[in-house]
């Protein structure tokens, strides 16, 4: 595996493998010397044109416990601001002596442009596109679901709700597509104005109510964060009314099965998409997603970068 | 001292020899030897009502000398130049200075098309009038690649051309239906993240501005319908007896938003590839009448427009050699004739944008013909005379093929090559 753009670029097998390969190293993560020397002499560079402290110390923990060196490179400080195109930018950067490139960008499709368009031959690693895919979180919640139901390889037979603006999530479209690649079943809810066409083709039930969605007891519940700039789109007609309908709220956490577990890829809006009762509960997998990101980012670097000399 | 082509295939099927003198088709008919034009069908010279020659302002990706070679390699005699040069074609001094340019490069007829509104930006009338007046003799008014969304701009305009028999041609495209949008909206848009441009942004204005038409009377030209939906709203307009005709681009003929699935900006175009079932409902509709013309939209940007990511590349593509191949496809391959075929590529546009001396071929008219061999086959190469490469088209084998395109009796092109 040379890249990693989309999920779809990815087979049942190849999933697992990176999931196996994750709980694997994040025994490294326990470890009182948390280095392996797997990635020594590679160069990882974090491309970041937007702003995303969590991925990137992530993919930066990452690359670092595998012994990576890492140039961290965000376009605010770079001379993308005055006009250079991205082709330049990543052609300079493989100069640099880049084997691999971790990058977040606002357009859809520039990962992929990276990888195919044969401006640079280093690996490139999608930390999320635009509103198209962000393949790691997908990964990572699909590790963390598996450990927390205590299956071992797919996911088959779980049942999940994924609730929000589906529209705009990345998060959204890479964990449907891994999640029925996985053998899970998945269920999109969320206001009618948030939710894309067509989503259903991509293997997803559309929901159009929260409460009757509940009742059909999923397994896990994942909460997609609500940008601030949507709230002032028209979406939806207030905040106020966002919440009533489609927030995890005290209430509604408390009517939960106490199997159900409950997923945000953060950061939350606190008090907002999700209450601090639900997110603070021990029902809460949001640390675990957190921790799970490491490992499931060292195996994703390790299958792009050791992998190739295979 | 005549020439004279022997032995062509007219429209209509019937064999004859034409004769041309001092450029104009002195007679048709069994006439002797001549250049012989055995199998080749003579057409009057195509018309393209949409065409992009990016000069002024604009000349990495075109001139007015590049596209109007361009043009003569795909079989036109006259292209119609839109507006959206810099500075914008919105007064008499920049129209006629793009018809001098026209006139100096002498490939083929440049009729410039002028802005509806100042600077394309929508906010106030540009010069109707004085653009009309002027020796470019402008009728059609166009802020393409801007869509004329104030409606009672778009009534005033439609008014205010009437006067001089002008014809307002729309780029409909609903601005805040199609913020940010980057590809057709559907199940694919969502897959690959890119922002949906919903087929109502076009067929909303279409509607709107028909009605408009009716009430005051006046021509309305709908540029590149892409949609089944738009050629319904069409028809019905055009059966209610409305001044209304469109047009479809190549493209939109034959490629479908499928392409975009690899991001390759090559297929970035403005309005966007549509689906399998829209280019269905559009070849039917260019079959049946309610689409009148096919305009090329041809759109050169230079290598570094679409050499990026896709949301940041520019949107179109160039077209004018693969037109007519394009069209023999559709029209000839879906049960059409000659006559149909000539009427789509070059008199019905002619009529529309009034130009006198194109789009027919008879005695005593100008020497505006094009001959094109049907039974070639040929694959489209991305080289072409255009300054820019940006065709999807290229590697594809298409039929038919350009030899004489014929100018005011010179030959721009002869055999197959086109004039030094
Ligand atoms: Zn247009």
């Amino acid at each position: 595996m040379k890249h990693l753009i989309s999920i779809s670029d990815l087979t049942k097998a190849q999933a697992v493998k990176l999931l196996d390969d994750a709980s694997e190293l994040s025994s490294v993560n326990e470890r009182e010397v948390k280095k392996l020397p797997a990635l020594r002499g590679k160069t990882v560079v974090n491309l970041f044109f937007e702003n995303s402290t969590r991925t990137r110390i992530s993919f930066e923990v990452a690359a670092k416990r595998l012994s990576a060196d890492v140039i961290n490179f965000s376009a605010q400080t770079s001379s993308l601001s005055k006009g250079e195109s991205l082709k330049d930018t990543a052609q300079t950067l493989e100069a640099l002596g880049a084997h691999a490139i971790v990058v977040r960008h606002p357009y859809s499709g520039a990962a992929h442009a990276l990888a195919h368009r044969g401006w640079i031959s280093s690996s490139i690693i999608n930390a999320g596109d635009g509103s198209h895919e962000h393949p790691t979180q997908a990964l990572l919640d699909a590790l963390t679901l598996r450990q927390a139901f205590g299956l071992n390889a797919d996911l088959s037979g779980l049942n999940v709700l994924i609730v929000g603006d589906i529209l705009h999530s990345r998060v959204a479209r890479s964990n449907v597509l891994l999640l029925n690649l996985l053998g899970a079943k998945v269920t999109v809810a969320g206001p009618t104005t948030l939710m894309p066409n067509g989503i259903e083709k991509l293997g997803a039930t559309i929901s159009h109510n929260f409460d009757e969605a509940l009742e059909q007891k999923p397994d896990a519940v994942m909460m997609l964060r609500v940008q601030k700039e949507r709230m002032q789109g028209s979406f939806f007609p207030s905040e106020r009314e966002y919440a009533k309908n489609w927030a995890l709220s005290s209430e509604r956490f408390r009517r939960l099965s106490s199997s159900t577990r409950i997923l945000h890829p953060g950061p939350m809006n606190r008090g907002f998409e999700i209450a601090s009762e639900a997110a603070d509960s021990n029902q809460s997998l949001v640390l675990k997603q957190v921790a799970n990101g490491v490992s499931v980012r060292m195996a994703v670097l390790y299958a792009t970068l050791a992998g190739e000399e295979n | 001292m005549s020439t004279i082509l022997s032995n062509v295939t007219l429209a209509n099927g019937k064999s004859a020899d034409i004769e041309i003198e001092k450029g104009v088709v002195t007679q048709i008919g069994s006439l002797g030897k001549g250049i012989d034009c055995s199998g080749l069908i003579a057409l009057p010279g195509f018309v393209d009502l949409h065409t992009h020659l990016r000069q002024p302002g604009f000349e990495a990706s075109e001139t007015v000398l590049s596209g109007s070679r361009s043009a003569a390699a795909g079989g036109y005699t006259a292209v119609l130049a839109m507006a959206n040069t810099m500075p914008v074609a919105d007064s008499a001094g920049v129209v006629e200075q793009v018809m001098q340019l026209g006139l100096e490069a002498g490939y083929c007829q440049v009729q410039p098309i002028g802005a509806v509104t100042k600077g394309l930006v929508g906010e106030e009338l540009a010069a109707l009038g004085s653009m009309a007046n002027s020796r470019a003799q402008v009728r059609v008014f166009s802020d393409d690649g801007n869509c004329v969304h104030d409606p009672l701009l778009m009534q005033r305009a439609l008014q205010y051309v009437k006067s001089f028999d002008g014809v307002i041609a729309q780029h409909a495209q609903e601005p805040k239906l199609t913020q940010g949008a980057q590809m057709n909206d559907g199940a694919l848009a969502t897959e690959l993240g890119l922002k949906g441009w919903p087929a109502v942004a076009e067929e909303a204005i279409i509607a709107r501005d028909a009605l408009l038409a009716e009430q005051t009377g006046s021509r309305l030209h709908i540029c590149h319908l892409t949609t089944a939906g738009a050629v319904d709203v069409v028809r019905w307009a055009k059966n209610r007896g409305i001044a209304i005709t469109a047009e479809v681009t190549p493209h939109h003929l034959m490629l479908t938003e499928e392409s975009v699935r690899g991001y390759n900006p090559i297929y970035k175009v403005n309005p966007p590839l549509r689906t399998k079932e829209d280019t269905l409902a559009l070849r039917e509709a260019l079959l049946d009448g309610t689409i009148d013309v096919l305009g090329t939209d041809h759109a050169p940007h230079s290598a570094e427009k679409k050499d990026c990511e896709w949301e940041a590349a520019a949107f179109g593509m160039v077209a004018l050699e693969h037109a007519a191949s394009v069209l023999q496809d559709v029209i000839i391959g879906g049960g059409g004739d000659w006559e149909l075929f000539a009427k789509v590529i070059s008199s019905r546009a002619a009529k529309i944008a009034r130009l006198q001396g194109q789009g027919a071929l008879a005695v005593g008219e100008p020497a505006n013909l094009t001959l094109i061999d049907p039974a070639a086959k040929r694959v489209i190469e991305s080289k072409t005379q255009s300054k820019s490469e940006n065709n999807p088209f290229a590697g594809m084998e298409l039929p038919g093929k350009v030899i004489h395109t014929i100018y005011r009796g010179e030959f721009t092109v002869r055999e197959g090559a086109l004039r030094a």
